[in-house]
Protein backbone atom coordinates (compact mmCIF):
# COMPACT_ATOMS: atom_id res chain seq x y z
CA UNK A 1 0.00 0.00 0.00
CA UNK A 2 1.64 3.17 -1.03
CA UNK A 3 0.93 6.53 0.77
CA UNK A 4 1.32 10.12 -0.08
CA UNK A 5 3.23 12.58 2.39
CA UNK A 6 3.19 16.09 1.69
CA UNK A 7 5.62 18.34 3.70
CA UNK A 8 4.08 21.67 4.18
CA UNK A 9 4.27 24.88 6.11
CA UNK A 10 2.97 27.73 4.66
CA UNK A 11 5.46 29.66 5.28
CA UNK A 12 8.71 29.61 2.67
CA UNK A 13 12.14 29.24 4.18
CA UNK A 14 10.96 27.28 6.94
CA UNK A 15 12.92 24.17 5.24
CA UNK A 16 10.43 22.01 3.63
CA UNK A 17 12.68 21.51 0.59
CA UNK A 18 15.71 20.37 3.08
CA UNK A 19 12.92 18.39 5.03
CA UNK A 20 11.40 16.65 1.79
CA UNK A 21 14.56 15.57 0.03
CA UNK A 22 15.95 14.24 3.91
CA UNK A 23 12.83 12.65 4.47
CA UNK A 24 12.68 10.92 1.13
CA UNK A 25 15.99 9.66 1.57
CA UNK A 26 15.46 8.20 4.79
CA UNK A 27 12.45 6.42 4.12
CA UNK A 28 14.72 5.05 1.27
CA UNK A 29 17.21 4.36 3.05
CA UNK A 30 15.28 1.83 5.10
CA UNK A 31 14.21 0.29 2.28
CA UNK A 32 11.14 2.02 1.17
CA UNK A 33 10.59 2.55 -2.57
CA UNK A 34 10.46 6.26 -2.63
CA UNK A 35 9.96 9.16 -4.37
CA UNK A 36 10.03 12.88 -4.20
CA UNK A 37 8.14 15.53 -6.46
CA UNK A 38 8.96 18.80 -6.60
CA UNK A 39 5.61 21.05 -6.95
CA UNK A 40 7.32 24.36 -7.05
CA UNK A 41 6.50 25.33 -10.78
CA UNK A 42 8.49 28.32 -11.42
CA UNK A 43 10.92 28.08 -8.82
CA UNK A 44 12.29 24.40 -8.81
CA UNK A 45 15.35 23.61 -6.04
CA UNK A 46 14.37 20.06 -5.14
CA UNK A 47 16.88 19.29 -7.63
CA UNK A 48 19.52 21.20 -6.25
CA UNK A 49 19.10 20.22 -2.56
CA UNK A 50 18.96 16.26 -4.20
CA UNK A 51 22.26 16.98 -6.28
CA UNK A 52 20.65 15.91 -9.71
CA UNK A 53 20.11 19.56 -11.45
CA UNK A 54 22.31 18.66 -14.63
CA UNK A 55 20.05 15.78 -14.97
CA UNK A 56 16.74 16.96 -15.21
CA UNK A 57 16.14 16.15 -18.65
CA UNK A 58 12.14 16.33 -18.59
CA UNK A 59 10.01 17.29 -15.07
CA UNK A 60 6.14 17.39 -14.26
CA UNK A 61 4.71 19.62 -16.10
CA UNK A 62 6.42 17.55 -19.62
CA UNK A 63 4.49 14.57 -18.37
CA UNK A 64 1.20 16.25 -17.70
CA UNK A 65 1.07 17.63 -20.42
CA UNK A 66 1.87 14.31 -22.53
CA UNK A 67 5.24 15.41 -24.13
CA UNK A 68 6.96 12.69 -21.72
CA UNK A 69 5.80 9.76 -19.64
CA UNK A 70 6.97 9.13 -16.22
CA UNK A 71 9.59 6.77 -16.60
CA UNK A 72 11.30 9.38 -18.58
CA UNK A 73 10.77 12.01 -16.31
CA UNK A 74 11.79 10.11 -12.99
CA UNK A 75 15.52 10.59 -11.86
CA UNK A 76 17.22 7.97 -10.13
CA UNK A 77 19.35 8.88 -7.10
CA UNK A 78 22.69 7.56 -7.64
CA UNK A 79 23.38 7.20 -3.83
CA UNK A 80 20.35 5.68 -2.33
CA UNK A 81 18.65 2.63 -4.24
CA UNK A 82 14.86 2.51 -4.05
CA UNK A 83 14.76 6.67 -4.67
CA UNK A 84 14.03 9.01 -7.25
CA UNK A 85 13.04 12.30 -8.09
CA UNK A 86 10.22 14.10 -10.16
CA UNK A 87 11.77 17.89 -10.76
CA UNK A 88 9.45 20.70 -10.85
CA UNK A 89 9.33 22.90 -14.60
CA UNK A 90 11.38 25.89 -14.45
CA UNK A 91 10.31 27.79 -17.22
CA UNK A 92 6.52 26.91 -17.33
CA UNK A 93 3.95 29.09 -16.05
CA UNK A 94 2.19 27.48 -12.73
CA UNK A 95 -1.58 27.04 -14.56
CA UNK A 96 -0.29 24.57 -16.09
CA UNK A 97 0.07 22.11 -12.87
CA UNK A 98 -3.29 20.60 -12.80
CA UNK A 99 -5.37 18.75 -10.44
CA UNK A 100 -6.31 15.95 -13.15
CA UNK A 101 -2.74 15.91 -14.32
CA UNK A 102 -1.65 15.29 -11.05
CA UNK A 103 -4.11 12.84 -9.64
CA UNK A 104 -2.95 10.72 -13.18
CA UNK A 105 1.06 11.21 -11.61
CA UNK A 106 0.08 10.45 -8.29
CA UNK A 107 -1.96 6.94 -9.19
CA UNK A 108 0.73 5.95 -11.70
CA UNK A 109 3.54 6.70 -8.67
CA UNK A 110 1.17 4.46 -5.96
CA UNK A 111 1.37 1.51 -8.45
CA UNK A 112 5.36 1.33 -8.37
CA UNK A 113 6.01 3.05 -4.60
CA UNK A 114 5.32 2.67 -1.09
CA UNK A 115 6.14 6.45 -0.47
CA UNK A 116 5.73 9.52 -2.67
CA UNK A 117 6.79 12.64 -0.85
CA UNK A 118 5.31 15.93 -2.16
CA UNK A 119 7.59 18.85 -1.82
CA UNK A 120 4.79 21.88 -1.38
CA UNK A 121 5.97 25.48 -2.82
CA UNK A 122 5.00 28.53 0.25
CA UNK A 123 1.96 29.78 0.40
CA UNK A 124 -1.49 28.69 -0.25
CA UNK A 125 -1.91 28.79 -3.80
CA UNK A 126 -2.58 26.62 -6.64
CA UNK A 127 0.92 24.85 -6.26
CA UNK A 128 0.71 24.48 -2.41
CA UNK A 129 -2.89 23.54 -2.60
CA UNK A 130 -2.61 20.61 -4.82
CA UNK A 131 1.07 19.17 -3.34
CA UNK A 132 -1.38 18.67 -0.16
CA UNK A 133 -4.53 17.82 -1.73
CA UNK A 134 -4.24 13.77 -2.19
CA UNK A 135 -2.51 13.38 0.49
CA UNK A 136 -2.79 10.75 3.50
CA UNK A 137 -0.40 12.24 5.68
CA UNK A 138 1.34 15.77 6.58
CA UNK A 139 4.72 16.68 7.77
CA UNK A 140 4.09 20.21 8.94
CA UNK A 141 7.59 22.34 8.71
CA UNK A 142 7.44 25.22 11.42
CA UNK A 143 10.12 27.63 12.91
CA UNK A 144 9.55 28.43 16.34
CA UNK A 145 8.68 32.07 15.68
CA UNK A 146 5.52 33.68 15.50
CA UNK A 147 4.94 34.33 11.76
CA UNK A 148 5.65 30.74 10.72
CA UNK A 149 3.27 28.91 13.39
CA UNK A 150 0.77 31.02 12.20
CA UNK A 151 0.76 29.92 9.05
CA UNK A 152 1.70 25.86 9.87
CA UNK A 153 -2.17 26.68 11.71
CA UNK A 154 -3.37 27.93 8.80
CA UNK A 155 -1.76 25.56 6.49
CA UNK A 156 -3.46 22.95 9.11
CA UNK A 157 -6.69 24.18 8.38
CA UNK A 158 -6.62 23.82 5.14
CA UNK A 159 -5.71 20.14 5.52
CA UNK A 160 -8.44 19.86 7.52
CA UNK A 161 -10.90 21.27 4.80
CA UNK A 162 -9.87 21.48 1.36
CA UNK A 163 -8.05 18.44 1.03
CA UNK A 164 -9.75 15.53 -0.82
CA UNK A 165 -10.04 13.24 2.48
CA UNK A 166 -11.51 15.85 3.79
CA UNK A 167 -14.01 16.74 1.01
CA UNK A 168 -14.68 13.19 0.56
CA UNK A 169 -15.56 12.77 3.95
CA UNK A 170 -12.50 10.06 4.53
CA UNK A 171 -10.44 9.75 7.47
CA UNK A 172 -8.48 13.36 8.11
CA UNK A 173 -4.59 13.53 6.75
CA UNK A 174 -2.38 12.19 9.69
CA UNK A 175 -0.25 15.26 10.46
CA UNK A 176 3.22 15.18 12.12
CA UNK A 177 4.57 18.88 13.33
CA UNK A 178 8.36 18.99 12.63
CA UNK A 179 9.88 21.91 14.25
CA UNK A 180 13.07 22.76 12.45
CA UNK A 181 15.92 25.50 13.05
CA UNK A 182 15.66 25.23 16.91
CA UNK A 183 18.38 26.64 18.94
CA UNK A 184 17.57 25.38 22.48
CA UNK A 185 20.22 27.81 24.10
CA UNK A 186 18.20 30.46 22.88
CA UNK A 187 15.08 28.74 23.73
CA UNK A 188 16.66 28.54 28.14
CA UNK A 189 17.40 32.43 27.24
CA UNK A 190 13.99 32.30 26.90
CA UNK A 191 14.63 34.16 23.03
CA UNK A 192 13.07 31.47 21.27
CA UNK A 193 9.50 29.55 21.13
CA UNK A 194 10.12 26.19 23.11
CA UNK A 195 8.71 23.52 21.06
CA UNK A 196 7.02 22.28 23.76
CA UNK A 197 5.06 25.60 23.52
CA UNK A 198 4.40 25.54 19.29
CA UNK A 199 3.13 21.70 19.89
CA UNK A 200 0.33 23.31 22.06
CA UNK A 201 -0.29 25.68 20.26
CA UNK A 202 -0.83 23.76 17.04
CA UNK A 203 -1.99 20.76 18.59
CA UNK A 204 -0.89 17.88 16.73
CA UNK A 205 1.63 15.21 17.69
CA UNK A 206 5.45 15.60 17.73
CA UNK A 207 7.09 14.43 15.06
CA UNK A 208 10.71 15.55 15.66
CA UNK A 209 12.73 18.58 16.60
CA UNK A 210 15.65 19.92 13.97
CA UNK A 211 18.42 21.62 15.67
CA UNK A 212 19.82 24.90 13.84
CA UNK A 213 23.02 23.08 12.20
CA UNK A 214 25.75 24.45 10.42
CA UNK A 215 25.77 21.14 8.33
CA UNK A 216 22.21 22.45 7.12
CA UNK A 217 23.87 24.65 4.36
CA UNK A 218 26.77 22.62 3.94
CA UNK A 219 24.84 19.74 2.91
CA UNK A 220 22.70 22.16 0.25
CA UNK A 221 26.07 23.76 -1.14
CA UNK A 222 26.84 20.41 -1.73
CA UNK A 223 23.52 18.96 -3.54
CA UNK A 224 23.50 16.11 -0.46
CA UNK A 225 20.54 15.37 1.62
CA UNK A 226 21.60 16.41 5.30
CA UNK A 227 20.24 13.28 6.07
CA UNK A 228 23.25 11.64 4.84
CA UNK A 229 26.05 14.00 6.45
CA UNK A 230 25.39 11.20 9.51
CA UNK A 231 27.74 12.17 11.81
CA UNK A 232 25.26 15.95 11.96
CA UNK A 233 23.20 16.21 14.30
CA UNK A 234 20.49 17.61 11.33
CA UNK A 235 21.07 14.61 9.88
CA UNK A 236 20.55 12.12 12.86
CA UNK A 237 17.60 14.26 13.80
CA UNK A 238 15.72 13.84 10.56
CA UNK A 239 17.20 9.61 10.73
CA UNK A 240 15.03 9.52 14.09
CA UNK A 241 12.30 11.73 12.57
CA UNK A 242 11.80 9.21 9.51
CA UNK A 243 11.88 6.22 12.45
CA UNK A 244 8.90 7.93 14.16
CA UNK A 245 7.65 8.33 11.27
CA UNK A 246 7.73 4.28 10.53
CA UNK A 247 6.50 3.82 14.07
CA UNK A 248 9.67 3.22 15.68
CA UNK A 249 9.77 4.28 19.47
CA UNK A 250 12.21 6.88 18.99
CA UNK A 251 12.88 9.34 22.00
CA UNK A 252 13.33 12.81 21.23
CA UNK A 253 16.63 14.54 21.25
CA UNK A 254 18.90 17.31 20.79
CA UNK A 255 16.11 19.13 22.34
CA UNK A 256 18.25 21.21 25.94
CA UNK A 257 21.15 22.73 24.80
CA UNK A 258 24.63 20.74 24.07
CA UNK A 259 26.29 20.14 26.82
CA UNK A 260 29.69 21.38 26.17
CA UNK A 261 33.08 19.99 27.42
CA UNK A 262 35.92 22.11 28.30
CA UNK A 263 37.74 21.25 25.12
CA UNK A 264 34.81 23.03 23.14
CA UNK A 265 34.49 25.48 25.45
CA UNK A 266 38.08 26.40 25.22
CA UNK A 267 37.86 26.08 21.81
CA UNK A 268 34.16 26.53 20.22
CA UNK A 269 34.97 23.38 18.04
CA UNK A 270 32.50 22.43 14.87
CA UNK A 271 29.33 21.21 15.94
CA UNK B 1 21.26 54.18 35.51
CA UNK B 2 23.07 51.98 37.42
CA UNK B 3 23.96 48.36 37.91
CA UNK B 4 21.15 47.62 40.35
CA UNK B 5 18.59 48.46 37.70
CA UNK B 6 20.43 46.57 34.94
CA UNK B 7 19.17 43.81 37.08
CA UNK B 8 15.80 44.68 38.20
CA UNK B 9 14.85 45.67 34.75
CA UNK B 10 16.31 42.61 33.45
CA UNK B 11 14.20 40.63 36.19
CA UNK B 12 10.76 42.35 35.71
CA UNK B 13 10.81 41.64 31.32
CA UNK B 14 8.86 39.24 30.39
CA UNK B 15 11.04 37.01 28.09
CA UNK B 16 10.30 37.62 24.36
CA UNK B 17 9.73 33.61 24.25
CA UNK B 18 6.34 34.00 26.34
CA UNK B 19 5.07 36.66 24.63
CA UNK B 20 5.53 35.30 21.33
CA UNK B 21 3.23 32.24 23.17
CA UNK B 22 0.41 34.75 24.67
CA UNK B 23 0.27 36.36 21.29
CA UNK B 24 -0.14 33.46 19.18
CA UNK B 25 -2.50 32.21 21.30
CA UNK B 26 -4.77 35.17 20.92
CA UNK B 27 -4.36 35.93 17.38
CA UNK B 28 -4.94 31.84 16.57
CA UNK B 29 -7.89 31.84 19.16
CA UNK B 30 -9.49 34.54 16.66
CA UNK B 31 -8.39 33.23 13.54
CA UNK B 32 -9.91 29.47 14.19
CA UNK B 33 -12.96 30.86 14.64
CA UNK B 34 -13.71 32.42 11.30
CA UNK B 35 -12.31 29.06 9.74
CA UNK B 36 -14.19 26.24 11.41
CA UNK B 37 -17.37 27.28 9.79
CA UNK B 38 -19.30 28.15 12.79
CA UNK B 39 -20.40 31.23 11.03
CA UNK B 40 -22.73 32.50 13.88
CA UNK B 41 -19.51 32.59 15.94
CA UNK B 42 -18.43 36.17 15.07
CA UNK B 43 -22.12 37.36 15.09
CA UNK B 44 -22.51 35.96 18.76
CA UNK B 45 -18.96 37.16 19.69
CA UNK B 46 -19.87 40.95 18.30
CA UNK B 47 -23.77 40.57 19.97
CA UNK B 48 -21.85 39.65 23.72
CA UNK B 49 -19.98 42.32 23.49
CA UNK B 50 -22.56 44.81 22.79
CA UNK B 51 -23.99 43.50 25.82
CA UNK B 52 -21.10 43.72 28.07
CA UNK B 53 -19.88 46.79 26.90
CA UNK B 54 -23.56 48.43 28.26
CA UNK B 55 -22.22 47.32 32.11
CA UNK B 56 -18.15 47.83 31.15
CA UNK B 57 -15.56 49.48 29.28
CA UNK B 58 -14.56 46.44 26.99
CA UNK B 59 -12.11 46.59 24.09
CA UNK B 60 -13.58 44.76 21.09
CA UNK B 61 -10.10 42.79 20.42
CA UNK B 62 -9.89 41.37 23.88
CA UNK B 63 -12.48 38.57 23.92
CA UNK B 64 -11.98 35.04 22.46
CA UNK B 65 -15.41 33.01 21.50
CA UNK B 66 -14.27 29.73 20.98
CA UNK B 67 -16.48 26.34 19.74
CA UNK B 68 -15.14 23.01 20.64
CA UNK B 69 -17.60 20.20 19.30
CA UNK B 70 -16.40 17.03 20.05
CA UNK B 71 -18.80 13.25 20.05
CA UNK B 72 -19.90 13.81 23.73
CA UNK B 73 -19.56 16.95 24.71
CA UNK B 74 -19.60 20.65 23.12
CA UNK B 75 -18.41 23.65 25.13
CA UNK B 76 -18.86 26.88 24.28
CA UNK B 77 -16.00 29.03 25.86
CA UNK B 78 -16.23 32.67 26.52
CA UNK B 79 -13.45 34.65 27.69
CA UNK B 80 -13.24 38.43 27.98
CA UNK B 81 -10.74 40.51 28.79
CA UNK B 82 -11.73 43.58 31.12
CA UNK B 83 -8.99 46.60 31.27
CA UNK B 84 -7.69 47.14 34.41
CA UNK B 85 -7.50 50.34 36.93
CA UNK B 86 -4.18 51.18 35.96
CA UNK B 87 -5.21 51.26 32.33
CA UNK B 88 -8.45 53.61 32.54
CA UNK B 89 -6.39 56.06 34.22
CA UNK B 90 -4.31 55.79 31.46
CA UNK B 91 -0.91 54.28 32.40
CA UNK B 92 0.77 51.66 30.81
CA UNK B 93 -0.15 48.63 32.11
CA UNK B 94 2.19 45.57 31.79
CA UNK B 95 0.32 42.77 33.69
CA UNK B 96 -2.28 42.45 31.26
CA UNK B 97 0.39 41.19 28.84
CA UNK B 98 0.23 38.16 30.90
CA UNK B 99 -3.49 38.47 32.28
Amino acid sequence: MSEVIVVTSGKGGVGKTTTSAAFATGLAMRGHKTVVIDFDVGLRNLDLIMGCERRVVFDIINVIQGEANLKQALIRDKRVENLSILPASQTRDKDALTEEGVEKILAELRQTHDYIVCDSPAGIERGAHLALYFADQAVVVTNPEVSSVRDSDRILGVLASRSQRSEQGESPVKEHLLVTRYDPARVERGEMLKVEDVQEILAIPLLGVIPESQSVLQASNQGVPVILEGESAAGKAYSDAVGRFLGEKIEHRYMGPEKKGLFSRLFRGAA
Amino acid sequence: MSLLDFFRASKRAKPSAEMARDRLQIVLAHERISRDGDDFLPRLEKEIMAVVARYVEVENDRAIVKLDRSDDVSTLEIEIELPTKAREENKPDRMRASG
